[in-house]
């Protein structure tokens, strides 16, 4: 096994040309991280007199609320104020389009555990203890919980969607061989570490100030003033760090912040709200489960002639940002595979549990190893090694256009990750290798598999692709950075603030980065499609070089040269023998009324796209990468280990190599969980079972396979993205379908030839299910 | 109030070590956690918050208490521990780590090999492993590994923690708290009075007696008190179930109460004796047991639970009892000076209940060594490996008469509302030849017979009474020898 005595970044080449992008400087916050120093919403000192909210939680899933008898729960020692539907100022609605979700339900009960009502008290344990004393009377009706339900009851949240190449249906019959099947694919909690918290802080005539854990503090600040009935200008949101986002605190953060605003509103005291971890699980919306109906013709080769999917998606109770997830599940229900007769259609089914939400992936996962799973079928039914049949599929010139329109630009790069894998990681031999173990050995079972993934970087809906900064350089030469981006561990503001140092030719500390605030940099894209880097990188760096020229026409000016002679680099800004510090000139600028401050802007060019009609080119670019992943199963019991995995993956020409490799290791280990440990289950009665990590069980270090070898493939990217690098937030979650497909590798073993149904996630169960399905 | 050794007053207030002083509470809610009284009363919010209940590590914090003249360094899990179980140690927190701007080892290699993304369970990673820094021997793969069980981490997927770890603890400590070793010493062994400790009043205390004699007038006095172990279960009912018990008695500081003792016939569990003090003495009866305590709970929970509490609360599915059921072992209980010993599997009346009267202990656990016609194996089975409860747990021990199999126990966890055996199978067992899987075809078919499992998150009731049966299957067929592994564990460790 590999094991590093000291930091490294395989793949990663030092560079000479840049002086702070392209080099692995650690997390801005490390050194605080790891003091216990870094402030979190919750570790903000409270003002005096702060008071704590619990929330009063609907018992049963479906129905009408009846009655709500709070008072007990008014009567309860310490409690300061309740509140419910009838205390909103404002209007009772946090959906972040659709109007269909509430803050506090009112009569009709969306899920089990909705928020009925708040209760405002002294302290958190009193006010949580106070929320237990409601008496709530709900007329009940029979809830539909899972796909299946739904399909029943015809409920969506929104209409049906596909987009289609050619007659797929009449290409499949057509085709020499044929599969079909139905394939489950698991929800996921976000299981951030740092729970849903806001804290909100009244100001005069009105004004709130909220510090909350979010990834979208710009839709936080609608929902609060929505909520309290105020212009957005009344509000000001600020967020410097979470304990982790994932997705989970886009819409997600948003009820929290507002029952806090609406607390301080009614109080007149700062008001926290900070979810304890059972009800954050219950309260908050998950990763979309769902159920892929497939149907496949291909040839003796394997090469597929035509596809037809049915994305079933559990939604659950509202839209929330379901039109964006299953759309993104549908663009790449593809994956890599050029698809010459195609159908990708989808249903938006509407259940009674929590509204299901962005998850890092944003639904790409889900589509994404629907195919893998049909092209595993493929090769069992053909007798083929996996990766041949995945190979004879992949995108090429000629057939590199995309089911909705796109034409995929550097499809070779797929395939030179996938050889150069393919080769370093020694599947062919391990193949065989692990056939012969197989042979002999009845109990246990290993699989092996190497997946690939190609994934579109910009949000689907255009609007969001803009971001916006905020650059001030004072007079001694440090600059202050903010932008619309958040940070939750990616290594965002890092990242900009490279970009920042770079322009300046300043040391990194010189860059102060500062909390996401409403009031500084208005109207941001929520962080996530894994483009916090790419616009905000883009928007900053647009801001640096308005006062960089400026400053340059000034220094230019006092030397008497050219300012194209003017060059700042190491703290000081030089042309030709001339030379001051950077703070000096900066000094000097604000003595000549030199403007030091400015506001960057970036929209990502070149994107559109017509959902009506179905095409267009929504994705500025896509990111690639493979993972060659072995398992070992036991028969009796279905348990499982990965024993090794090998990923190599895209980042371009990452701005940071050590935090890149950390965003590709750390998704696939996500991703993992996703297919294997983390399984959400609801009983009869609508109720989440698996509300806390006792039961629901994300992975742990020894679940890490314990030959891991990941590197970072980074040639720069055709696009003209900053530094030309790529993202990397999501992309390698779906390293993980190789896990999925070695287990079923694995299970495979058990009976040659057969077709095992193993649904996600391969919990023991499953496995042992899905051996059963082999009928041996 | 409470009784004391001759001579001796009893405490009235909680004296522990904190930030290089000695705090003195003579006032505080018996139900008050540590986590509660850092962030709250002291202001220390280095320890975060997770998930209040003991399985995510981010309030992870280190006790210093002396055994045998030495320091330990347990990680604990603050959000559950009660205030009052620090009496005697020292706290030590992640502020406590670096000294000026120069940090700790642990906490540079975290900074070093990128080790923390969004930082939030970053504090409590770093106490674990500050906590494997002092085990002054070089920690393996495996050990680090053990060392994070109790310690999720959702952004890096742990790979570099587990680097930064493997290249920091190597062996000998070099840190103020080992070149201040002497002078800590000093200070917590002056906090070992021998007293009994009573904070509050009748109506409300948490109370730790010094001696099983005091221990045994308290309950007698204060029947419906909490019986306090390590409060890895009792944690939850507080901060989970809001319960809101005003009378604990802490095991904790009894002496005596967590010896261990080990003879030619078996090992004597006190029942404070914690899971972590306990398993080098289990892992000696049978390496299965070792395996067993290796995934029991975490290692914060091990430091922390206790083997009487975990017989004494009768979870359906505690991982220990029927483990040591088909070992055969029996629970001693005591009531004042009365003494009773009874089979473990005897104390599981039903669901909840247990054969306890009010008053009555559980006081220690007795465990048999095994024949040398005995096979044994125990195995645990469960969504994920480290730091789960089982959806089935299996134990088997067959007595063997040459290559029969001459008397069997067979006890489940995750099968009933109890830890059980299985009655049918044991007695079908009897003349099977564990190399004749014909032999012992009955005796499955009977154990699908002994038990009507529940469907649960854990596992579906189809999925429990294969997976028993399939144990069952694997228990005889390694009796017999297999040519090829059955176990994942033995196919890694031969790796």
């Amino acid at each position: 096994m590999l094991r590093n005595k000291e930091p490294v970044i395989p793949g990663y080449e030092p560079r000479e040309e840049t002086a702070v992008v392209h080099k692995p400087h650690p997390h801005d916050s490390a050194r605080l991280h790891v003091r216990g120093a870094a402030t979190y919403v919750d570790d903000i000192r409270e003002p005096n007199g702060t008071l704590h909210v619990a929330i009063g939680m609907a018992d049963k899933a479906s129905g009408t609320l009846r009655g709500l008898d709070l008072s007990a729960v008014r009567a309860a020692p310490d409690v300061l104020a309740v509140l419910t539907a009838a205390d909103i100022p404002g209007k009772n609605d946090i959906a972040p389009a659709f109007a269909d979700e509430p803050l506090f339900a009112d009569s009709d009960i969306l899920y089990h555990g909705q928020p009925l009502f708040a209760v405002v008290a002294r302290t958190r344990d009193a006010a949580r203890r106070a929320a237990r004393l409601g008496r709530v009377d709900i007329k009940e009706a029979p809830p539909a919980l899972t796909v299946e339900d739904a399909l029943v009851t015809g409920a969506r949240v929104l209409p049906d969607y596909a987009f289609q190449r050619g007659d797929a249906v009449a290409a499949t019959s057509a085709a020499p061989h044929r599969l079909e099947g139905a394939f489950r694919i698991g929800g996921q909690e976000h299981f951030y570490l740092e729970g849903q918290i806001s804290l909100a802080i009244p100001g005069e005539a009105g004004e709130m100030l909220v510090h909350s854990s979010t990834q979208d503090p710009t839709e936080v600040q609608h929902i609060v003033a929505r909520i309290l009935g105020v212009p957005d200008a009344f509000v000001t949101i600020e967020t410097r760090r979470m304990g982790g986002g994932f997705g989970g605190k886009e819409s997600q953060a948003c009820a929290w912040a507002a029952i806090a605003a609406l607390g301080a509103r009614a109080t007149g005291a700062p008001c926290k709200v900070r979810l304890d971890r059972d009800d954050d699980f219950q309260l908050t919306g998950k990763r979309h489960d769902f159920r892929a109906d497939w149907r496949v013709g291909y040839d003796e080769a394997g090469r597929i002639r035509a596809y037809d999917v049915m994305l079933n998606a559990r939604c659950g109770c509202s839209v929330d940002l379901s039109p964006g997830v299953v759309d993104r599940a549908m663009f790449h229900g593809s994956n890599a595979y050029w698809l010459p007769d195609v159908r990708i259609a989808s249903r938006r089914l509407k259940t009674n549990t929590v509204s299901n939400t962005a998850f890092r992936g944003f639904g790409g996962p889900q589509g994404m190893i629907a195919i893998e799973r049909v092209m595993d079928a493929i090769a069992r039914e053909r007798g083929l090694d996996p990766l041949d049949v995945r190979k004879a599929n992949f995108y090429r010139p000629g057939a590199d256009v995309t089911p909705y329109g796109q034409t995929v630009e550097d499809c070779d790069t797929l395939l030179e990750l996938v050889e150069e894998l393919e080769t370093s990681s020694d599947y062919r031999a391990r193949r065989g290798e692990i056939a012969a173990f197989n042979a002999v050995s009845p109990v246990l079972k290993r699989g092996i598999a190497l997946t690939p993934l190609m994934f579109g970087i910009s949000f689907t809906l255009i609007h969001l692709n803009q971001a916006s900064a905020l650059v001030h350089v004072y007079s001694d030469g440090s600059v202050h950075l903010n932008h619309g981006g958040t940070e939750m561990g990616q290594g965002l503001f890092t990242k900009v603030a490279q970009v920042v140092a770079e322009e300046f030719g300043v040391p990194l500390d010189w860059v102060r980065i500062t909390a996401t605030n409403t009031a500084k940099v208005p109207n941001a894209s929520p962080t996530a499609a894994s483009s916090g880097t790419d616009t905000n990188g883009m928007a900053a760096q647009a801001g640096a070089r308005q006062i960089k020229q400026r400053m340059t026409e000034f220094a230019a000016a006092q030397w008497g040269v050219e300012p194209k002679d003017v060059v700042f680099r190491d703290g000081r800004v030089f042309s030709g023998n001339a030379s001051m510090a950077f703070g000096e000139l900066a000094k000097a600028c604000r003595v000549n009324r030199i403007h030091l401050s400015a506001a960057g802007y970036y929209k990502t060019p070149e994107i559109h796209w017509d959902r009506e009609k179905a095409t267009g080119r929504p994705f500025f670019y896509y990111a690639f990468g493979a993972a060659c992943s072995e398992v070992v199963i036991d028969t009796l019991t279905g348990e499982m280990k990965v024993l090794r995995s090998d990923l190599l993956h895209d980042v371009g020409a990452s701005l940071n190599p050590a935090l890149d490799l950390g965003q590709v290791e750390g998704a696939f280990i996500q991703g993992m969980g996703w297919l294997t440990t983390e399984e959400l289950v609801f009983d009869a009665k609508g109720r989440l079972t698996t509300h806390a990590p006792a039961t629901y069980k994300i992975p742990v270090a020894s679940d890490t396979p314990p030959d891991f070898r990941t590197r970072l493939h980074m040639r720069p990217n055709q696009t003209e993205s900053i530094y030309r690098a790529k993202a990397v937030g999501e992309p390698p979650f779906m390293l993980a379908i190789s896990v999925y497909s070695a287990i079923l590798d694995a299970v495979h073993a058990v009976k040659p030839g057969g077709q095992p149904r193993l649904e996600a996630p391969c919990t023991p169960e499953a496995i042992l299910n899905a051996i059963d399905s082999l009928g041996v | 109030m409470a009784a004391s050794a001759p001579g001796m007053e009893t405490r009235r207030n909680l004296t522990f070590r904190f930030r290089g002083g000695t705090v003195a509470l003579d006032r505080f809610s018996p139900r008050a956690t540590l986590l509660d009284w850092l962030r709250e009363e002291a202001g220390a919010k280095g320890t975060k918050e997770g998930c209040n209940e003991g399985d995510c590590g981010a309030c992870t914090v280190v006790l210093s208490r002396l055994r045998d003249g030495a320091l330990t360094y347990q990680p604990v899990n603050a959000c559950i521990l009660l205030l009052g179980q620090v009496d005697g140690a020292e706290v030590l927190t992640i502020e406590d780590l670096a000294e000026g701007e120069t940090l700790h080892p642990v906490q540079q290699a975290m900074v070093d090999f990128h080790g923390s993304q969004c930082g939030f369970c970053t504090p409590g990673i770093v106490m674990s492993l500050f906590a494997l820094y002092h085990q002054n021997a070089p920690a393996s793969y495996a050990e680090v590994c053990d060392a994070l069980a109790g310690n999720l981490c959702r952004c890096t997927g742990y790979k570099p923690i587990l680097d930064a770890a493997l290249a920091t603890c190597e062996g000998q400590p070099v840190d103020r708290f080992e070149t201040q070793a002497a002078e800590r010493r000093e200070a917590i062994a002056a906090l070992a009075d021998g007293r009994d400790l009573f904070v509050g009043d009748e109506n409300a205390f948490f109370a730790a007696p010094a001696t099983e004699a005091a221990l045994a007038e308290l309950t007698a006095r204060f029947p419906d008190a909490v019986l306090l172990g390590g409060a890895t279960d009792v944690g939850l009912w507080i901060t989970k179930l809001l319960r809101d018990p005003k009378r604990i008695l802490w095991l904790g500081r009894v002496a005596g109460l967590d010896a261990i003792r080990s003879d030619a016939d078996g090992v004597r569990f006190g029942a404070a004796a914690t899971l972590k003090q306990s398993a080098p003495h289990l892992a000696a009866l049978h390496p299965d047991l070792g395996v067993l305590m290796a995934r029991f709970g975490s290692r914060q929970v091990r430091e922390s639970g206790t083997i009487g509490g975990n017989i004494a609360n009768g979870s359906p599915i505690g991982d220990l009892a029927p483990a040591l059921i088909a070992l055969g072992a029996s629970v001693e209980l005591r009531k004042g000076a009365a003494t009773r010993v009874l089979p473990l599997e005897d104390f599981f009346i039903a669901y909840g209940k247990q054969d306890r009267a009010p008053g009555e202990f559980v006081s220690a656990l007795v465990a048999p060594r095994l024949g040398e016609a005995q096979a044994y194996s125990a195995f645990k089975v469960s969504k994920r490996f480290d730091e789960d409860i089982s959806a089935v747990m299996g134990a088997f021990r067959f007595t063997l008469d040459g290559d029969r199999i001459a008397e069997a126990r067979v006890a489940f966890g995750g099968m009933a509302a109890t830890p059980k055996r299985a009655l049918g199978a044991e007695k079908a067992l009897i003349g099977a030849r564990p190399a004749d899987s014909a032999s012992w075809r009955a005796a499955l078919d009977a154990l699908a017979q002994d038990f009507a499992p529940l469907t649960d998150m854990r596992a579906t009731a189809a999925y429990r009474s294969r997976v028993a049966v399939n144990l069952l299957a694997k228990a005889l067929m390694e009796v017999a020898g297999a040519e090829a592994p059955t176990r994942i564990g033995e196919f890694l460790a031969a790796q």
